[in-house]
């Protein structure tokens, strides 16, 4: 079996966001990206269902500008197999990226794809979902964690609002990773070498035949509103007392 | 315009995040319908009906809308979304599963996690952990999002006599089926919607402290109790305490923080509470940055130190 897994180019999550100054889009420009965490884990999954003998190869897919191709080499320094690049420079919304993911499939036919719950840029949550729906497959989102049955099936158990649900997903199917699934390796510096002779293919969205062109307007981007800032207190008994008295919050 | 609102709900009573999904609704205006899908829910859409400003509930009822599905749920929403210009439910585990699958199902983007509206066709959700807010405007011919409950007040009180129409339950995609359900048995207020959240993190150092502080404290507050990720992964609570950009959005009136440092992960789901609190042994952690009333100290004095000195509850 086959395991696709979409990796994402995001701002390295240590930094802090910031509007540019024109309220266009977020300022990136000179600032550390790296493999969305959520991702990250996600080809961990893949990459030890593999290592079990029970995928046969990881294909790593990235959709966006020819500097995700740093990101693919990580995925392939990772474990990845082969890595794919689909191009474009055009802000792909989730609903571009599912359909972009969609078209891969087709082609790749993979018996699972593993992704990330959510992309901490963005932080939409929704392309595994959209992807599911495209193919007509089962989804287990928010996987925290993942056993593949004999029968066909996989048994994924998801982190919700209460606390976990169990589901039995047919395969082929879309599994998006949440924090708990695993915990990722780190490259190793051989593997970084060995990663520069394995396989990357580029794609476009044209040679896919599919429309990418953002179905959101983005209007601007700012700061939130801030928080006017605290004070310390001496001890508990100002706290309680401000609490009681200055907030009344008691 | 007509709106259509997924309830969530557990079967007996619909969630809290309903009255603010509905106040989400009304700022768009347009008549407001609401959809309660489940297996044995007459009492739910009864309960929705006597909400104030809705004009319609909609009740499917099928054994295969009983486990809240995403693929039979999303199935159903897309036969009664073509009368919609809108449709929304609140963003919660479960509105984040399904909704992005009818997205996919009816060809529109969706507009995830609002925080504010702006206009029946703009919007504006937080992005980067919330440290950017971005707005958006929509020209899909149906709308779909997804509501951040916390930033919205509840529905204010009022008396409905809304209709109930049953509708057609859809059939079932087969697809997944549940094996099991543990859900966290806890006598507290829900994290979400409770006015006081006491949050312990890594400082906290066991579960056994964890919990022989903070249970107390939250005990007089009649609070709920929430935690950092690195909590949860420490195995201090079970996953549904996270607070954060991946864990639970919340914004109670009081938010206590207690040995934790404040990542900007941590702060996305908490920074909107009214006023902040926060117990840390380091004055330079970057939580007292967002804290109304910082504590500098060993939280394993002043917790047990703060809880004497609140009135029992
Ligand atoms: C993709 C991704 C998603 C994430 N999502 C979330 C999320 O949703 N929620 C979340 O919380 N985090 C999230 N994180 C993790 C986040 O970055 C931080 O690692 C985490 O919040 C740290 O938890 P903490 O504050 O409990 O631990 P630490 O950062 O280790 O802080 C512990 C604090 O306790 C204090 N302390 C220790 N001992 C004492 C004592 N005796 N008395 C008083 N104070 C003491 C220390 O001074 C320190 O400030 C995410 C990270 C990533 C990469």
């Amino acid at each position: 079996m086959k395991v696709l897994v979409p990796v994402k180019r995001v701002l390295d999550y240590n930094i802090k966001a910031r509007p540019k100054a024109d309220g266009s889009s977020v300022e990136l420009s000179g600032l550390k990206m790296s493999m969305n965490p959520f991702d990250e884990i996600a080809l961990e999954a893949a990459i030890r269902l593999k290592e079990a003998g029970q995928a046969a190869e990881v294909l790593a897919v990235s959709c966006g500008t020819q500097a995700s191709q740093e990101t693919l080499r990580t995925a392939l320094a990772l474990g990845a197999d082969r890595a794919l690049l689909v191009e474009s420079t055009i802000d792909l919304q989730p609903l571009a990226v599912a359909k972009l993911l969609h078209a891969v499939a087709l082609r790749e036919s993979p018996g699972l794809v593993l992704c990330g719950k959510q992309a901490i840029d963005d932080d939409a949550n929704q392309t595994g979902q959209m992807l599911a729906a495209l193919l007509g497959w089962a989804q287990a989102t928010f996987a925290s964690r993942l056993e593949l049955k004999d029968s066909g099936e996989a048994w994924v158990t998801r982190e919700i609002d209460g606390g976990l649900e169990t589901l039995a997903v047919r395969l082929p199917a879309v599994i998006t990773a949440d924090l708990r699934l695993n915990e990722p390796r780190f490259a190793t510096l051989p593997n970084i070498m060995k990663a520069k002779k394995k396989p990357l293919e580029t794609l476009t969205p044209e040679m896919l035949q599919v429309e990418v062109q953002p179905r959101l307007t983005l209007l601007r981007v700012s700061e939130p509103p801030e928080r006017a800032g605290g004070i310390k207190v001496a001890d508990v008994a100002e706290l309680v007392d401000r609490l009681k008295h200055q907030s009344k919050v008691l | 315009m007509t709106l259509l609102v997924v309830a969530e709900h557990d079967h007996q009573t619909f969630k809290p995040s309903l009255l603010q999904v509905l106040t989400a609704a009304q700022a768009i205006g347009g008549d407001i319908h609401v959809l309660v899908a489940g297996n044995g829910v007459e009492a739910v859409a009864r309960a929705v009906s006597a909400l104030p400003g809705v004009a319609v509930v909609k009740l499917a009822q099928g054994s295969h809308l009983e486990e809240g599905n995403a693929e039979n749920l999303a199935a159903l929403v897309k036969m009664l979304a073509p009368g919609y210009t809108h449709v929304l439910a609140a963003a919660s585990a479960s509105g984040k599963n399904w909704m992005p699958r009818l997205a996919a199902l009816l060809d529109v983007a969706l507009i995830a996690d609002i925080v504010r509206v702006e206009s029946a066709d703009t919007f504006t959700r937080p992005i980067y952990a919330g440290s950017v807010w971005a707005t958006y405007r929509s020209t899909e011919a149906i709308k779909l999002i997804t509501v951040r409950s916390t930033a919205f007040d509840a529905l204010s009180a009022g008396e409905g006599q809304a209709p109930l129409e049953p509708v057609e339950a859809g059939k079932d995609e087969n697809l997944s089926r549940r094996v099991s359900l543990a859900l966290t048995a806890s006598t507290r207020p829900e994290l979400e919607s409770a006015r006081v959240v006491v949050s312990g993190g890594r400082g906290l150092g066991s579960a056994e402290r964890f919990h022989a502080l903070l249970e107390p404290l939250a005990d007089k507050l009649n609070a709920a109790l929430g935690a950092s990720r690195a909590a949860v992964d420490l195995g201090y609570v079970s996953n549904d305490y996270q607070v954060g950009q991946t864990g639970k959005v919340v914004a109670p009136e009081l938010y206590i923080a207690v040995g934790i440092s404040g990542a900007i992960q941590h702060l996305a789901g908490m920074k909107s509470s009214r006023v902040i609190v926060a117990i840390n042994k380091d004055p330079d952690a970057p939580i007292f940055a967002v804290a109304d009333y910082g504590l500098v100290g060993d939280l394993n004095e002043l917790v047990p130190a703060l809880t004497a000195a609140l009135p029992a509850a």
